[in-house]
């Protein structure tokens, strides 16, 4: 039986299309979870997608980490559920506490929206163990709230324990301290990211694939090894 | 009841790029002399009597700012 990822629809959410159909095409069961509903219908990992809920009342993600079903979003990735969190799904997580930091207004405020550059910084996280230490992938970014922001302690503890997962490169677009564009847990299965990669998962839809490797990554670790 | 204010501004070692944009509209209008402009927010609350500072602080702190990015202040306005 292939995993079960479960893709969160908050009111305002854009991606969870995109998000599930990326789950699809890396071989795993997409489930529908809503925001109301605490019950994760026994997912094995879950992906908190982009967009805008809440319509961004009070800060991005703010209201968001009040739902019933981050409330078991948080419980769970506590025991070690695998979750994913991506431009606006990463603001959720800082907001909930899963993630250091918190994401603020483009340094230029303008919104970005482009093809970007990312380097893989650890390779050894739950979703980026299909790319190669430094590999260079290209993946779409589309926010106008993408600053990372952290006090330095927080910034150099990510550091030096490598929970940089993807940092921008060719130029920062956003004013992120350290070009971070995606960090990880300290267990390394919570990862958030900025840029966006169900949108890079055929070169038909997409400038590459290569944010396919995030989801083949999460189910190598989510099927037993034959 | 009492009327309650909740002012969230930005820390001020973070970049706060609305304040500057305000502050470089400025002079394109024809307004001289302001040097720095930072924006935030500012909350109003209705609150009955039973609701205490350390309530009110856990509102501020947990729910209208954001530690990692904003410092807040709570009053109490005279009736």
């Amino acid at each position: 039986m292939s995993p079960r990822i479960g893709v969160i629809t908050f009111p305002g959410t854009l991606d969870d299309v995109d998000a599930s159909r990326a789950v699809r095409y890396s071989g795993a069961e997409a489930v529908d979870l809503w925001h109301a509903d605490a019950d994760l219908k026994g997912v094995d990992a879950v992906v908190v997608p982009g967009g805008f809920s809440y319509g961004d009342y009070l800060r991005c993600g703010a209201i968001a980490r009040f739902a019933p079903v981050m409330t078991s979003v948080v419980e769970a990735a506590g025991k070690g559920m695998p979750v994913l969190g991506i431009c606006n799904g990463f603001q959720i997580l800082c907001e909930a506490g899963l993630l250091p930091g918190a994401l603020v207004r483009n340094e230029k405020l303008h919104f970005v929206c482009r093809d970007q550059w990312l380097r893989v910084e650890n390779n050894d996280t739950v979703w980026s163990t299909r790319y190669d230490q430094g590999a260079e992938v290209l993946i779409p970014l589309k926010s106008g709230e993408g600053g990372y922001m952290a006090d330095q302690a927080t910034l150099d503890r990510l550091e030096g324990d490598g929970r940089v997962v993807f940092r921008y490169v060719g130029g920062n677009p956003n004013g992120s301290r350290n070009d971070i564009a995606g960090i990880a847990s300290e267990s390394g299965r919570v990862v958030g990211l900025m840029p966006h990669p169900e949108h890079a998962i055929d070169a038909l839809t997409g400038p590459s694939d290569d944010g396919l490797g995030m989801f083949y990554s999460a189910l190598d670790a989510l099927v037993p090894s034959a | 009841m009492a009327r309650v204010v909740v002012d969230v501004m930005p820390k001020p070692e973070i970049l706060d790029p609305q304040g500057q944009a305000v502050a470089g509209a400025l002079p394109r209008l024809g307004f001289a002399g302001v040097t720095e402009v930072r924006q935030g927010k500012h909350f109003e609350l209705e609150v009955d009597d039973s609701v205490d500072d350390e309530t009110l602080a856990k509102i501020a702190e947990g729910f209208l700012a954001n530690p990692v990015i904003e410092d807040w202040t709570v009053r109490r306005l005279e009736a």
